[in-house]
């Protein structure tokens, strides 16, 4: 209903052309035209606030606000409370949402976290002048260096990932996303010398040529999963969890499978597509462990395996049991992580930050000594170089995007996805918008910003007096905090500023 | 056809020799993990009892056990035949995606969870004797026959939550004893003599062969059919916010 909407639409009559830009760009019927009184007419409870229409429109005509009408204000029944109790009090639904978590009262670390610089005694370096090193391996590192009979250093390496920079993007499953965004990720992580991640919606055969650059999915639903498809990929990844979905499955609506979606997922068209909770072989460490030894059986010792887990209270001893299980990488996803669609309440309180369990789980690897058995890849709400920064420190060894890299793509967090509806044609099928997205274009985007990232994260690095990722990862003298607790400071094993 | 004592061989010495020959028969298998993970061709002739995650994701071949196999045999399988003439573990046939796993014996907890259907792909397990608790659960496509050939078809065949949270495909129980607590989302039939012509013929034709059985011996039982009741597959209601 228009007069609770969220947003209004407003337009400068004396700007506005009638070119009607705006009503072929909403994809959510909030913009239409009266031929009648040849005036646009706005439903701003179908609005938003994608941005997709001022975006368009040639004469900077339109704007968003928020609705200016105020529900009696109550600290505890906020309006974002009553909003919900409405929603479901009118549905019986489960509340869906998109997008990451945007809970205001759980901290932001990275926030918190002030990087050190060299000043007098140890010199800085200019990345402009000095090799910087931001090209990053992922995997298990072998005990020993070993030498053949003649003295010769012998390749032991087991098989790894390697990175010109350490940022990899986020697994969005073709369904979530379109296959053009698909097919910028697959080109950018071609040309910036990372990986992009296909989900568990299978692998587009478009996608096999980016095999170098590619790493697949095995979630708990199988889909998609053959020989074939194991050996597309550069590495293979279980998927446990997600960080916006601890414990809780995927499922994929009979409406969204048509096409290709179907094709590449290999469920017959129109049935849902159920990602059970749980493995169902999967009930213990020694079942991972199974899994991940027939992952490697089925792909001739060729390809490290990841584990994706949520961030959970007991991160740190499942981490432990994780690298145990064979794998080769960890990589967790935080409260933070993105999602196309999760229940809100689990979102938005399930999990824990992403800096806390990497800060707990590099140190319960390095207590137990097996820190270099594995890698640990960090995501969820990772939004700038920065955040890269602070997250090595704590002790990753790579972080991944998904949220930042879908920005670059035309992504304005109206957190709609699971509408099917996204207007700068990324979260959806619909062949008419998926068109808005030009891949190269993307590609493009996506190169930039990596670029840009790993620009900024070399400068970090230099004014630190460090020149290589390796002396950055798991640093935590290089961090101090401002505005947190003692036992914060325990947890992230930093001190305070000025300490 | 390469043969291989495996007595005194760990997995990984078996699987490097395994792997030399399409044709491989291999006696005194004693626990040995992931025989004829994702092979595409050939025949593969067991005895003994291989261990876990034989079969895993096999692309293609057969292979005839000649005794019992342990757990997660076939798992995500893709094509290819799999006869056991014994009994088989838990998570036998996990998310399997296509060919068929024909067991003599009593399969364990968590058979043909979520296995699946796609075009060619027609995934097919039958069980000749009994199966525990959690057969079929998730079931998204293909098809499962419970014959329990050792118990006759007046008794039940499976443990509780059979087919559970099902929603494509087929589980077939020769019986006339509906399973325990059978979830209210799944219908239960008993098929006429019409319908067990048509549907269970071709599905049983190389399985009695196989296993030396007289198909109107095994057809003569009662037989029922489980399938999702689309009408009653409680869909979660979301709201977006």
């Amino acid at each position: 209903m228009n007069n609770f909407s969220r947003f209004r639409i407003n337009l400068r009559k004396e700007d506005c052309i009638s070119c009607r830009s705006c009503v072929k760009q909403c994809s959510f019927n909030a913009i239409s035209w009266n031929e009648e009184t040849k005036s646009l007419v706005f439903n701003h409870a179908g609005c938003t606030d994608c941005q997709r229409c001022v975006s368009f429109c040639p004469r900077g005509a339109l704007f968003i606000t928020r609705n200016e009408n105020t529900f009696a204000p109550h600290s505890l029944y906020t309006e974002k409370v009553l909003r919900e109790l409405f929603i479901q009090s009118e549905t019986g639904g489960v509340l869906l949402s998109s997008m990451g978590s945007p809970a205001e009262k759980v901290p932001v670390y990275f926030d918190h976290l002030l990087l050190n610089a060299s000043q007098v005694t140890n010199p800085s370096i200019d990345p402009l002048r000095e090799p910087m090193e931001t090209r990053t391996f992922l995997g298990r590192r072998p005990a020993h260096a070993q030498r053949g009979t003649d003295g010769k250093l012998v390749n032991n390496l087991l098989p790894h990932l390697d990175l010109q920079t350490p940022i990899l993007f986020s697994a969005m499953s073709y369904g979530a996303v379109s296959l053009n965004v698909q097919k910028a990720l697959a080109r950018a992580a071609e040309k910036l010398g990372t990986y992009f991640n296909c989900g568990e919606g299978g692998l587009h055969e478009s996608l096999y040529r980016y095999s170098a650059n590619t790493i697949v999915q095995v979630a708990s639903g199988r889909f998609g999963v053959h020989e074939t498809y194991l050996n597309s990929a550069s590495a293979i990844e279980i998927k446990i969890g997600q960080g916006a979905k601890p414990g809780i499955g995927g499922h994929l609506t009979g409406a969204k499978i048509i096409g290709d979606v179907s094709a590449t997922r290999m469920v017959p068209e129109g049935v849902d597509a159920i990602s059970p909770a749980p493995h169902h072989d999967i009930y213990s460490i020694e079942d991972l462990r199974q899994l991940v030894s027939s992952l490697k059986e089925a792909t001739g010792y060729r390809k490290p395996v990841i584990v994706k887990v949520a961030a959970v209270h007991n991160i740190a001893p499942i981490a432990s049991g994780i690298a145990r299980s064979g794998a080769d990488i960890i990589a967790i996803d935080g409260f933070r992580g993105g999602t196309g669609a999760a229940p809100m309440r689990i979102r938005d309180n399930v999990g824990l930050p992403i800096e806390l369990a990497v800060a707990v789980v590099d140190q319960r690897l390095r207590d137990e000594r097996i820190r270099n058995q594995v890698s640990i890849i960090a995501s969820g709400g990772i939004r700038c170089s920065t955040d890269v920064v602070k997250a090595l420190a704590l002790g990753a060894d790579a972080v991944s995007i998904g949220t930042a890299a879908l920005c670059a793509l035309g992504c304005h967090l109206c957190a709609s996805c699971s509408s099917g509806k996204c207007a700068w044609g990324l979260a959806t099928q619909n062949p008419e918008l998926v068109k808005r997205l030009d891949p190269d274009q993307g590609a493009d985007n996506l190169v930039r910003l990596v670029s840009a990232w790993t620009r900024e994260i070399k400068e970090i690095m230099g004014g630190m007096g460090i020149n290589s990722i390796e002396a950055l990862k798991g640093n935590r003298l290089a961090l101090r905090a401002v505005g947190l607790n003692e036992k914060e400071l325990e947890i992230l094993g930093v001190r305070y500023g000025g300490e | 056809m390469l043969k291989l004592d495996a007595l005194m061989m760990d997995e990984n010495e078996l699987k490097k020799e395994a792997d030399t020959a399409e044709d491989v028969s291999i006696i005194n298998c004693l626990g040995q993990r992931y025989l004829g993970c994702a092979r595409k061709k050939g025949h593969m002739l067991l005895s003994g009892t291989p261990g876990n995650g034989l079969a895993s994701y096999l692309d293609g071949a057969r292979i005839d056990v000649d005794g019992n196999v342990q757990d997660a045999v076939a798992d995500t399988m893709n094509s290819g035949l799999v006869t056991i003439h014994g009994s088989a573990g838990d998570a036998l046939c996990y998310a399997m995606r296509g060919g068929r796993v024909f067991v003599s014996g009593n399969a364990g907890y968590r058979a043909g969870v979520h296995m699946k259907a796609y075009k060619d792909k027609q995934s097919l397990l039958i069980i000749g004797g009994t199966a525990g608790s959690f057969l079929g659960e998730y079931l998204a496509g293909g098809t499962i026959i419970v014959l329990g050939l050792n118990k006759g078809d007046d008794s039940p065949l499976t443990g509780f939550f059979c087919g559970n949270g099902m929603y494509a495909g087929t589980i077939y129980i020769r019986s006339r004893v509906k399973p325990v607590n059978l979830s209210d989302t799944l219908s239960w039939s008993v098929m006429s003599e019409m319908e067990k012509q048509e549907e269970l013929v071709p599905l049983l034709s190389d399985y009695v062969k196989i296993f030396s059985l007289s198909l109107d011996a095994v057809l003569a039982g009662t037989f029922a059919r489980i399938r999702a009741d689309s009408s009653k597959i409680s869909k979660q209601l979301y709201a977006a916010v």
